[in-house]
C-alpha cells in the first residue's frame, strides 16, 4: 500500500507523504509550503485555518489529510487568479479591512464561498457566514463593508 | 501648540545616526523601536518622516524593531508610539533636512533658504539643482546629537501627514504568508515547551514513554528543572508530544490559585502596600455621603494567533526572531537570563497576530533561545498551543474599586475618594529587575523574584491609570492598595487599570446624576469647565441624539461614558444604545474623539473602533476563572469574546485639531465604552450591575434580587 494520499490543491494535483492522521493544516503549511492558512486554536473555535474543500469552507486544523484525499482544496493562495487579486482581496485593501491581519486568510475564504453561492448577500447574511471567525482587533464592520464592496464589484464586472 | 522639547526616545537615543541613514540610493532608512502590532504604526511613522524630509512616502524605508539597526525605545505600549516615537522622528527628520540644506547651499554657493526639496531632490528657484540627499550624504555627518531646534513643518503645509496612506503591511496579509509563523528557515528544529500550571509548580512525574508514543515519530526531550521541551524535525510531532505531556504531567507545590481568585473579597484579603494621595483643598467636608463598589475580573489578552519565535546560536552569536513589543529590552533580558553579553544577542522583530499588551511573545523568544543554545547551528522554532496561551500567558489583573463622594447642597461632589485594590499591571521583561520569562522561572536555580511594584503615576500608573477623574473636583483622595504578593504574572492589557477605573468613575457619575435628578450628560458638563473635553462630550451627544431620545422603550436605553486616556492622551466620549432581555444586545455606538493632530485618520478610526469592540467584549463577556489551582480556560469556548453577530454599527467622529500635539489614541475608547454599556444597562434595567462582565448570569441575579 502506498503511503500518503493525493489531492488537488489550488487547482494542482499533489501527492503528499504525511501519515493519514496528519491535520490538513500541517500538510498545507509544512509539506506544501502554503503558509497563508493559519493555526489559531486547533479546535475549530477561531476560523483562522479555514479552507475550501470542494468549494465548502472547512477547518483545516481538525480535518485529516486523509479526509481530503481525492478532493479539491482551495487556500488563500488560490484566491488570486493569474496574479490578479481576487475582488475580495482588493476590496479588503480598498476598505483597509485589517489591523493585525491574522484572521484575514480564513475570513477571505469564507467570504469567497459566500459570494460564490450568494452574489448580493445582506449584512445579516455576511455576518452569519463569518460568525465562526474570531477577530480580536475589532475590524468586523470593515470586513462586512469589504465583502459588500466586493459583491458590488463582482456584480458590476459580470454585468 | 505642538512642543519641540526633546521627547524621551530622543533623550535615550540622542544621535541623529541612530535614527536615519541614506545608505540605499533613492531610499532613506528611518529607524524606530516601535513595532507593528496591528495598529498601523509603521505606516504612520513613515508618513511623519516623509513629511519632514520632503521625500515621497515610498522613499521611506522604516526599519522597526531590529536591535542592530533601530533605536531602543523600550516597549511599544501606552499609546506613546506617535506621541513620543513619532515626535522623535519628526524632530530628527526636520533637523536632518536642515543640515542637508545647509550643506547643499554651501556647495551651490547660495543661501539655504533659496533651496527647496521635492521627492528628495534639491531645487533652487524652481529649478532642479541635480543634487539630492544621496549625492551629498557623505558630506553630512549624522553622528551628532539631535538639538530638537530645527524648524518643523507647519500643519497647514502638510502633504503626507493627515492623509489616508494605505497600510504598508496589509497587501501581504490578504495574500498569504505575512507573519513570524510563516518564516521558512533552513535546518529548522521544531520545539514545544511544557508549561507549569501555576507559579512555582514542581514537575513530579512525566511518563516520557507515553509522550514519545503520542509523538508518532522520534523526538528529543530536554528536561532542566521544571522546564521541559520536546523537539523534532516536524512540527506535528512536537505538537502531539506536548499535548500528551500536558495530560500526563503531575505537578506539586508552588502557589495554586483558589477558585475565588479575582473576586473583590479575595483581592481585599491579599497583602497590600497602601498609599494615599490627597489633592485639592485640605481637610474634610461634611454633607451627604454616597458610595459604591465596582470590580473587574482577571482577563487574558487573547491574541488570535499563538506565540512564535525562532532562534539560532552560532559562533557565539544568538539571533532571535520575535513578535515582542520591546525588541531592545528583550535582547538585554535574554542576555541576562542566558548568561550572555547583550552584544552577543540580536533581536529581529517580525509581525505576529495582534498584541494588546504583554502577551507570550517574549516567553516564546526565551524558549527558542534557551533551546537554541543547546543546539548550536539549528534554527529553533517554538510555537505555543492555544491551551498554553490561555493557561500560561500573563494575566490582566482583577481590580476592586470603591468610590465615595460627599455632596454639596447642589448634589455636586465636594469631596471625592477613589480606593483601589489591585496587583500590578506591568511585569514585562525587566520590570522590577525580573526577567519575567515563563521559561526562566521553570529552570533549576532560577533567581528569586524581586518584589513587584506597579507602574508609577508619573508614567501613567497601572492600577491608578485614569483613577483621577477628569471632572472639576475641589478635593480628591486616592487610596491605592497595591497587592505585591499575588502569585501570578499580572501584566499589561490595553489600557491597564484605565478601563476599570473609567467604568467605575463614569458609572458613579451616572449614579450621582440620578440622585441629583439631572440628566447624566448635563450633570457631567456642569463639572467640566475645560472647553476641550466639553466639545468632545457635546459632539457625541449631538451625534447620538442624546437629548432628543431620552426614552427608547421597554428594555432599551442609551448609556454614556467619557475619559481622557491617562488624563494626558486622547479624549473619547461614547454613547451606546442597547437592548436588554436576558442578555445585552449592543445596537449602536457613537464615539467622538479628540486626538489633536491625527497622522492617518483612517488608521485612527480603525484603532478607535477596535477599542470600542474590545471594550464591549471586556465589559460584557470576558473573565478568567480558576479551578484546581489553575486557569480554567483551554479554548475560546471557555473564554468567549465579541463575535461578528454581536458587533454593532459604529459611528466615529474625529474632532479636527491639527494644531494641537498628536495624542496617543490606541487605548482611549476602551474605558468609555465599558462605562457607556454599564450605564445603558442600568437605565434599561432600572438596576445597576457594578461588577464586570455584565453577563446574562449577572443580569438574571440582579433582576431576581428585587
Amino acid at each position: 500500500m502506498s503511503k500518503g494520499c493525493d489531492l488537488v490543491v489550488n487547482g494542482r494535483s499533489v501527492h503528499v507523504d504525511a501519515d493519514e492522521a496528519t491535520p490538513l493544516l500541517a500538510v498545507l503549511r509544512d509539506e506544501l509550503n502554503l503558509r497563508g492558512t493559519r493555526f489559531g486554536c486547533g479546535t475549530e473555535q477561531c476560523g483562522t485555518c479555514m479552507v475550501l474543500i470542494d468549494g465548502v469552507p472547512d477547518f483545516a486544523c481538525t480535518r485529516t489529510v486523509e479526509s481530503a484525499a481525492g478532493k479539491s482544496v482551495t487556500t488563500i493562495e488560490g484566491l488570486a487568479c493569474n496574479g490578479a487579486l481576487h475582488p475580495l482581496q482588493q476590496a479588503f485593501l480598498d476598505e483597509q479591512a485589517g489591523q493585525c491581519g491574522y484572521c484575514l486568510s480564513g475570513i477571505l475564504i469564507s467570504a469567497a464561498a459566500l459570494l460564490e453561492r450568494n452574489k448580493r448577500p445582506s449584512r445579516a447574511e455576511i455576518v452569519e457566514a463569518l460568525d465562526k471567525h474570531l477577530c480580536r482587533c475589532g475590524m468586523h464592520n470593515r470586513v462586512i463593508r469589504a465583502v459588500q464592496r466586493a459583491s458590488a464589484a463582482m456584480a458590476g464586472a459580470a454585468a | 501648540m505642538i512642543s519641540n522639547s526633546l521627547p524621551q526616545s530622543l533623550i535615550d537615543n540622542p544621535l541623529l545616526s541612530q535614527w536615519i541613514a541614506f545608505d540605499e540610493p533613492g531610499r532613506v532608512r528611518v529607524g524606530s523601536g516601535r513595532v507593528e502590532i496591528g495598529q498601523g504604526i509603521v505606516t504612520a511613522l513613515a508618513q511623519i518622516a516623509a513629511e519632514e524630509l520632503d521625500v515621497t512616502f515610498g522613499q521611506v524605508n522604516l526599519v522597526s524593531g531590529q536591535t542592530d539597526f533601530s533605536p531602543n525605545e523600550g516597549f511599544t505600549s501606552g499609546s506613546y508610539s506617535i506621541a513620543i516615537g513619532g515626535a522623535s522622528i519628526r524632530l530628527v527628520c526636520a533637523e536632518v533636512r536642515s543640515l542637508f540644506l545647509e550643506r547643499a547651499a554651501e556647495k551651490l554657493g547660495c543661501k539655504a533658504n533659496e533651496l527647496s526639496i521635492e521627492d528628495g531632490r534639491f531645487f533652487r528657484a524652481g529649478k532642479d539643482t541635480g543634487m539630492d540627499y544621496w549625492a551629498i550624504a557623505g558630506d553630512v555627518a549624522l553622528d551628532r546629537r539631535a538639538s530638537g531646534t530645527a524648524p518643523t513643518k507647519l500643519p497647514s503645509s502638510y502633504r503626507v501627514v493627515g492623509k489616508n496612506i494605505p497600510r504598508v503591511d496589509l497587501p501581504a496579509k490578504v495574500a498569504g504568508a505575512a507573519f513570524i509563523h510563516d518564516i521558512v528557515a533552513e535546518n529548522v528544529l521544531h520545539a514545544r515547551v511544557l508549561r507549569q500550571p501555576w507559579r512555582g509548580a514542581r514537575l513530579v512525574a512525566l511518563d516520557e514513554s507515553a509522550v514519545r508514543k503520542a509523538a508518532k515519530a522520534p523526538i528529543e526531550i530536554l528536561r532542566e528543572g521544571n522546564f521541559v521541551a520536546f523537539m523534532a524535525d516536524a512540527e506535528i510531532n512536537v505538537m502531539r508530544a506536548a499535548e500528551a505531556a500536558r495530560s500526563v504531567a503531575r505537578w506539586e507545590g508552588g502557589e495554586p490559585l483558589p477558585d475565588n481568585a479575582g473576586t473583590p473579597d479575595w483581592l481585599k484579603a491579599q497583602v497590600a502596600r497602601d498609599r494615599t494621595v490627597e489633592t485639592g483643598l485640605k481637610g474634610r467636608t461634611e454633607g451627604k455621603v454616597f458610595s459604591a463598589r465596582y470590580s473587574r475580573p482577571f482577563l487574558t489578552y487573547g491574541s488570535i494567533g499563538t506565540a512564535c519565535a525562532l532562534a539560532q546560536f552560532q559562533d557565539g552569536a544568538l539571533k532571535v526572531w520575535s513578535h515582542t513589543q520591546g525588541p531592545a529590552v528583550v535582547r538585554e533580558w535574554l542576555a541576562r537570563a542566558l548568561s550572555l553579553k547583550a552584544s552577543q544577542v540580536s533581536v529581529f522583530h517580525r509581525q505576529g497576530a495582534g498584541a494588546y499588551g504583554h502577551n507570550t511573545a517574549d516567553d516564546a523568544a526565551f524558549d527558542a533561545s534557551f533551546i537554541a543554545l543547546r543546539h548550536p547551528g539549528r534554527t529553533v522554532r517554538v510555537q505555543w498551543s492555544r491551551e498554553d496561551e490561555f493557561s500560561g500567558a500573563p494575566l490582566s489583573t482583577a481590580m476592586a474599586i470603591e468610590l465615595r463622594a460627599v455632596l454639596d447642597h447642589d448634589n455636586k461632589p465636594a469631596d471625592w475618594t477613589i480606593e483601589i485594590w489591585s496587583p500590578p499591571h506591568a511585569q514585562r521583561p525587566g520590570y522590577n529587575g525580573n526577567s519575567n520569562f515563563a521559561g526562566a522561572e521553570a529552570l533549576p536555580n532560577a533567581p528569586p523574584l524581586n518584589e513587584v511594584g506597579d507602574v508609577p503615576d508619573e508614567r501613567g500608573g497601572g492600577a491608578t491609570r485614569n483613577a483621577y477623574a477628569i471632572y472639576d473636583l475641589p478635593r480628591h483622595r486616592l487610596i491605592h492598595h497595591m497587592l505585591p504578593k499575588v502569585p501570578l504574572r499580572t501584566s499589561s492589557l490595553r489600557g491597564l487599570g484605565a478601563w476599570a477605573n473609567v467604568f467605575a468613575i463614569e458609572s458613579f457619575m451616572d449614579e450621582l446624576a440620578e440622585r441629583a435628578g439631572e440628566d447624566p450628560v448635563t450633570y457631567r458638563l456642569s463639572l467640566l469647565s475645560d472647553p476641550r473635553p466639553r466639545r468632545v462630550v457635546e459632539t457625541v451627544a449631538q451625534m447620538s441624539g442624546w437629548f432628543e431620545s431620552k426614552t427608547l422603550g421597554e428594555g432599551r436605553a442609551h448609556g454614556f461614558g467619557f475619559a481622557r486616556y491617562k488624563n494626558i492622551a486622547a479624549f473619547a466620549a461614547v454613547v451606546v444604545e442597547i437592548e436588554v432581555d436576558e442578555e445585552i444586545c449592543l445596537k449602536r455606538v457613537w464615539c467622538a474623539a479628540d486626538a489633536g493632530l491625527v497622522i492617518t485618520p483612517d488608521g485612527a478610526r480603525n484603532q478607535i473602533e477596535g477599542g470600542i469592540i474590545m471594550g464591549a467584549s471586556f465589559a460584557m463577556k470576558e473573565q478568567i476563572r480558576f479551578k484546581d489551582g489553575r486557569i480554567a480556560a483551554a479554548g475560546w469556548d471557555d473564554y468567549p469574546i465579541l463575535r461578528f453577530s454581536e458587533v454593532p454599527e459604529i459611528d466615529i467622529r474625529l474632532i479636527d485639531a491639527p494644531n494641537e500635539a498628536a495624542l496617543g489614541l490606541g487605548e482611549t475608547s476602551v474605558g468609555p465604552t465599558c462605562a457607556a454599556i454599564g450605564n445603558a444597562v442600568a437605565r434599561a434595567l432600572g438596576k445597576r450591575i457594578r461588577d464586570m462582565p455584565l453577563t446574562r448570569e449577572r443580569i438574571m441575579t440582579t433582576l431576581l434580587a428585587e
